[in-house]
């Protein structure tokens, strides 16, 4: 017998039950389909917050005050040395893998203008601020290029800030009050979104001097320290802290890699796509059983006809291929269906919802086929198995 | 052509053994014409499944054609079921989705006959039966006399030696009854060795020898003139 013989004979077996191959046809993708939408959920959450972490700017150290490991107890006043800006300077000057040291300060102060005020985030900071976070301007100019502890009467204005305060005006030029120090706008940030808790739309931002002044924090919040490419991350995390060592006489401050942040959210985000995978593995059992059942339904009048066939004289293993067949063309069929389906649901959602990246990913499409294909066959084929295994009297049955 | 030596098929039904066939010894030569009689249970249907290898003694020896079939391996079996024997059922066992000409073609499918001949020789074998109208109809759509014409056509498709028939008529009105028989008397005089297993006297009639069988065991042999006798007073019973 030829394969083309197979194949008609198989699927005049598919069409000739109809209601039972629809059955099997749609438990097949609906599996598929769920597999592929559930994995293209988790992998597009996945996506979307290492996409926010890495819009806060790539290759960066954070050099925090403080050690964290050892709570409680610095050194022996117990309380950690200041992180100055000469601390900045010196990460500048004597760490070669630094590309951009950027001090921040930060707090928290009311904003006015022509009666009209808002209470937000403050961030003293230098020039290069803008191209480590990434950040865009909307109009004007960012800081003015200075050395850290000029402190000029300047601000920028976030995106939000901006528009709520000045109604339409032109900002740039005018001069605000922030916690009653009279700043002149010199630029208006672009709309930025909200990147990783932090509000860049909802800010003020000035030179770290004017900053520290105006907190009257002796301390900065943290320094960002951006290197050149990403292998030196780890030589300039240790020249930095042996650097910042020597200089406070003992370890009490934190270097820590956003990307380290970003490995841990990963890993986070990992176990969530492994628990989306859980579902998606249900569903496609559940599927599974779907198939199987409808499969089983039709055990007895399937036994009948393999008795037939046997007596006849068709061979066992000519029996069981035109199974086979039949259930491979089924989950085969089935799965592609499963796809097309599964692809279009994710990309509506992606329509939907343009920020959300999904799209399922290889290894859930592959496992989805292969696990369809087996249950089909495993089960389209399990009653031949047995059938056929039978004298032909005993499959024919008895009336 | 068939021998038949202390054949027994016993079923197990739960712990209690059935004993459908208790040493049946029995010899029938090629191109006879047997009919099996005998009361409901009394084993015909295994004697027949029996020799048409779609059941397996539980003990005794069976030759066909000169080989022991009790050593042939399932591939083996395949090729006499194949080749050697034709099967008409009482239910017919048409396959429900093939149209009445692709069920006589079934055998020859799988068989590896290409298909220009075996769709000419289905078409040819259906029109034998008088059935070219329907050849495209599916059994369900046939009448009972004409699902049987079809299971005829399919049995002798691979032109088989031995034509094994189950109460062929079981289930048919006398008409087609008729026709089937006629059929069938007709491959017999054709030199085909054909059993057929019927409770009808009339149909026991046309066989050169009647097999009564009681509780599994041969318990009469009718032949020659004696069969007409029999029957006189089997009808007359009626
Ligand atoms: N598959 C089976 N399982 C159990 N008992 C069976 C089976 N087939 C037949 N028998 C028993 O074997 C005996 C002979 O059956 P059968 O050959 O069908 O009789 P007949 O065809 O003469 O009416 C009966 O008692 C029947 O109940
Ligand atoms: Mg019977």
């Amino acid at each position: 017998m030829t394969l083309p013989e197979l194949l008609r004979f198989a699927l005049r077996g598919l069409t000739g039950h109809g209601l039972r191959t629809a059955l099997s046809l749609l438990g097949v993708s609906i599996g598929i389909a769920s597999v592929l939408v559930l994995t293209a959920l988790g992998d597009g959450a996945k996506r979307y917050v290492v996409g926010q972490f890495q819009s806060l700017g790539t290759n960066l150290l954070i050099v925090l005050p403080g050690k964290t490991e050892t709570s409680g107890s610095f050194g022996i006043g117990g309380v950690p040395n200041d992180l100055t800006l000469d601390d900045a300077e010196a990460i500048e000057r004597f760490v070669p893998q630094a590309r951009r040291v950027v001090p921040v300060s930060m707090g928290t102060e009311e904003v006015a203008y022509a009666g009209l005020s808002r209470q937000i985030a403050i961030v003293g900071t230098s020039p290069d601020y803008l191209k480590a976070r990434q950040l865009r301007m909307a109009s004007g100019e960012f800081l003015p290029a200075d050395e850290f502890s000029r402190g000029a009467a300047v601000t920028v204005l976030g995106h939000k800030t901006a528009r709520e305060l000045f109604r339409g005006e032109d900002p740039v030029g005018k001069v605000v009050r922030i916690g009653g120090w009279r700043m002149r706008v010199i630029g208006v940030l672009a709309r930025q979104g909200v990147k990783l808790m932090m509000d860049f739309d909802d800010v003020a931002v000035l030179p770290v001097a004017t900053g520290m002044r105006m907190f009257n924090r002796p301390s900065l919040f943290r320094i960002l320290v951006q290197v050149h490419a990403h292998t030196d991350l780890d030589l300039a995390k240790q020249r930095i802290l042996d650097l910042l060592i020597e200089r406070h006489d003992e370890e009490d401050v934190t270097v820590i890699t956003q990307d380290a942040v970003v490995d841990t959210f990963s890993a986070i985000l990992g176990t969530l796509t492994l628990f989306v995978t859980g579902i998606a593995a249900i569903s496609l059992s559940v599927a599974g059983f779907g198939i199987m059942n409808v499969m089983l339904v039709s055990v007895s009048e399937r036994t009948r006809e393999i008795g037939l066939l046997k007596a006849v004289g068709v061979a066992r293993r000519q029996i069981l291929a035109a199974f086979v067949t039949e259930a491979a063309i089924i989950s085969g069929f089935g799965g592609l269906l499963g796809l097309a389906l599964g692809f279009a649901l994710v990309h509506l959602g992606v329509r939907l919802y343009p920020v959300f990246e999904a799209s399922p990913p290889v290894w859930a499409i592959a496992a989805a086929m292969a696990v369809s294909l087996g249950v089909g066959v495993v089960f389209g084929m399990l009653p031949a198995w047995r059938a056929t295994k039978l004298d032909p009297v005993l499959a024919l049955g008895r009336r | 052509m068939i021998h038949l030596a202390g054949i027994c098929r016993t079923y197990q039904v739960g712990d209690q053994p059935v004993r459908a066939l208790v040493d049946v010894d029995e010899e029938i030569r090629e191109g006879e014409h047997v009919a099996i009689m005998g009361p409901s249970g009394s084993g015909k249907s295994t004697l027949l499944n029996v020799i048409g290898c779609l059941d397996r003694p539980t003990a005794g020896s069976y030759t066909l054609g000169g080989r022991e079939v009790g050593g042939l391996d399932d591939s083996a079996l395949t090729q006499v079921r194949r080749h050697e024997i034709g099967f008409v059922f009482q239910f017919f066992h048409l396959i429900p989705r093939l149209s009445a000409a692709e069920n006589v073609e079934l055998p020859m499918v799988f068989a590896g006959v290409p298909r220009r001949e075996r769709r000419q020789r289905a078409a040819a074998a259906i029109a034998a039966v008088g059935l070219e109208e329907r050849a495209a109809h599916l059994p369900e759509q046939l009448s009972g006399g004409e699902r049987q014409r079809v299971a005829m056509a399919r049995a002798t498709i691979m032109r088989p030696a031995l034509l094994l028939a189950d109460e062929p008529t079981g289930n048919l009105d006398s008409k087609s009854g008729n026709a089937v028989l006629e059929m069938l008397d007709e491959l017999s005089d054709n030199g085909l060795t054909l059993l057929v297993v019927t409770h009808n006297p009339k149909v026991a009639q046309r066989a050169d020898r009647i097999l009564f069988l009681v509780d599994g065991r041969i318990a009469k042999r009718v032949a020659g003139d004696q069969v007409g006798e029999l029957v006189a007073l089997l009808t007359e019973d009626d």
